[in-house]
């Protein structure tokens, strides 16, 4: 995990605080202009869920050293539950997200706590079978309506008075919703638990030797990311009006992996910058028909071969600032 | 009631799979005192070390620590106890900065330690032990240098300011001079002797020059088993420990 992870040299605190505010303030600016510059919304909105999607991850990758590999089970799972409290029960949809949310939420704890015993390609592992065995049951289950999906979710008005069938109106509640889980995560990143999930990664035996019960912080590590990921899943919801198999199948979980890494595991931003490229690769090269998923290949391959540290890693690397 | 030997164990045993690298080793150490585990390589120190702090499980025997039985506690309970080790490899944190390496250690004591939703700068008040803590093994200047950019003889000591942040009663070195050369040795062994004032130190060593002017007694392991015990000037005596330090090619 060491070489993956050498994102994360730190100089002095102050200036990195200046970097990530003027970053980030950039990034909020460019994307609350969108809905004036003509760019296709829909295409900004499901960047966004997968942006939030890929930061999520990155909190159990990047920052706590665990690679899971079933992650689209709760974008699937949270899809799924808001996508039937809003179409079924008749949810408005702020309690739709929240469904959707809680699921994961309660998912992560079962999953977390079964696999968070093993490490490195035995957690990937138990991961992922956790997440087939759940796509399976998806499969079977009525409520999910299998090959079909939830179809015409009802987007309804948020809080009884923001009308989300209006894409301008959707497209700042989805940008809302991200900002929220992105700082979460920025917080969670730099908070005195983020401490222990950075020294944990970095020599799991000393932290141990220093009295940490080092499982106790990778699952509260892995519920927080399971958590997000729900969130990112119930807005993706809201966005496509759909949920479907393809979000709880385990090339999904493959391309939040790749997202990540595209972008700079372990930065802050590099997820976001990673969710886009992928997702605008999928959209423009859409005329290739089964030849994306090659050329996603080949661009993957490229992309740890020559810049392993990923975009924003690189550009972070070369300046010598943490983003 | 305090005992006189804060650590001791009985007939510690540690077999894989059919090979015995520790057998029936009685051990104990006194109260206060610099107490050093030597023997030739193979001889079964670092096993021996990973059973006391419980990173490895006895097959047989018992360990007690201020007479508690610690046979069956997992490693972070053992710290927590107040008996902390340090490895053979230097281990710090190394892309936290020195004074971040040492503020992990002193915030899992004062909580917090599971806030994901408070910034870390809840964790300033700490700084000024942390700063207190490097200054004492000389590491001042290092506080803002991550610990990757650091020369190797000051990582030790960074470990060993980071070990000291838990107010350990005893203190576990494992090779605290393997790799250095001869200041960072004298450095390093200044501050042993200094800080073995307040605490109990164990430690596993092959510098021969450090362990006699270190310690007070000292254990000599060969095949995995207890040879002698006893201080410097008695051990260089024996003819048994002469041996198996000339057979392992040693002088």
């Amino acid at each position: 995990m060491a070489a993956l992870t050498d994102n994360t040299v730190r100089t002095t605190s102050r200036r990195i605080i200046g970097d990530e505010m003027i970053v980030f303030i950039l990034m909020t600016a460019v994307l609350a202009i969108v809905p004036m510059t003509g760019i296709y919304p829909y295409f900004v909105m499901q960047g966004l869920c997968f942006a939030l999607l890929a930061c999520a991850f990155n909190l159990l990758l990047g920052y706590g050293g665990l690679l899971s590999f079933g992650h689209a089970m709760f974008l699937g799972t949270a899809g799924y539950v808001c996508a039937h409290a809003l179409k079924v029960w008749g949810f408005p949809p702020e309690l739709g997200i929240v469904a959707g949310v809680v699921a994961a939420a309660l998912l992560s704890i079962v999953t977390g706590v079964v696999a968070i015993r093993r490490q490195g390609i035995y957690f990937a592992m138990i991961t992922l079978a956790l997440a087939q065995l759940l796509y399976f049951i998806y499969l079977q289950t009525p409520f999910t309506h299998g090959e079909d999906g939830i179809q015409g979710v009802p987007q309804g008005k948020m809080f009884g008075v923001l009308d989300l069938s209006h894409p301008d109106t959707l497209y700042y509640v989805v940008l809302g919703g991200f900002l929220f889980g992105f700082l979460a995560i920025y917080r969670a990143i730099n908070s005195p638990f983020g401490e222990v999930l950075k020294a944990i990664r970095e020599n799991e035996q000393r932290a141990i030797s220093l009295g940490y019960k080092t499982d106790q912080y990778k699952l509260l590590a892995y519920i927080l990311s399971g958590t997000l990921a729900g969130l990112a899943g119930s807005l993706k919801v809201l966005v496509a009006q759909n949920a479907s198999l393809t979000d709880v199948h385990w090339t999904m979980s493959g391309e939040i992996v790749l997202m990540t890494l595209v972008g700079g595991l372990g930065t802050v931003f590099g997820p976001v910058a990673g969710a886009f490229a992928i997702i605008a690769m999928q959209q423009y090269l859409a005329g290739f028909g089964q030849w994306v998923t090659v050329i996603q290949g080949v661009i993957f391959v490229v992309c740890v071969l020559t810049f392993r540290r990923g975009v924003v890693g690189e550009i972070a690397h070369y300046f010598k600032r943490s983003l | 009631m305090t005992n006189e030997f804060i650590l001791e164990t009985h007939g510690l045993t540690k077999e894989f799979a059919g090979f015995v690298a520790v057998r029936d080793v009685g051990l104990r150490v006194r109260r206060g005192s610099i107490h050093a585990l030597i023997g030739p390589n193979g001889a079964g120190k670092t096993t021996c070390f990973n059973l006391l702090t419980k990173f490895l499980k006895p097959s047989a025997g018992k360990i007690f620590y201020n007479g508690r039985d610690i046979t069956a506690r997992a490693p972070a309970d053992v710290a927590r106890l107040g008996l902390v080790r340090s490895f053979q490899i230097s281990a710090v944190f190394p892309h936290l900065t020195a004074l971040e390496n040492v503020r992990v250690a002193l915030q899992r004591q004062h909580g917090h330690s599971f806030d994901f939703w408070r910034s870390k700068s809840v964790l300033d008040r700490f700084n000024g032990r942390a700063l207190e803590l490097l200054d004492e093994v000389g590491l001042s200047e290092f506080a803002k240098t991550p610990a990757v950019e650091m020369p190797y003889g000051r990582k030790r000591a960074l470990e060993i300011a980071t070990t000291l942040a838990l107010d350990p009663e005893m203190m576990l070195l494992d090779e605290p001079m393997a790799g250095m050369g001869h200041e960072d040795i004298d450095r390093i062994a200044a501050l042993i002797k200094r800080i073995s004032a307040k605490y109990t130190i164990l430690m596993v060593e092959h510098n021969l020059n450090v362990v006699a002017s270190l310690s007070d007694i000292i254990t000599v392991l060969t095949r995995g088993h207890v040879l002698a015990e006893g201080n410097y000037a008695d051990l260089t005596k024996d003819e048994r420990v002469r041996e198996a330090y000339l057979g392992a090619g040693h002088g």
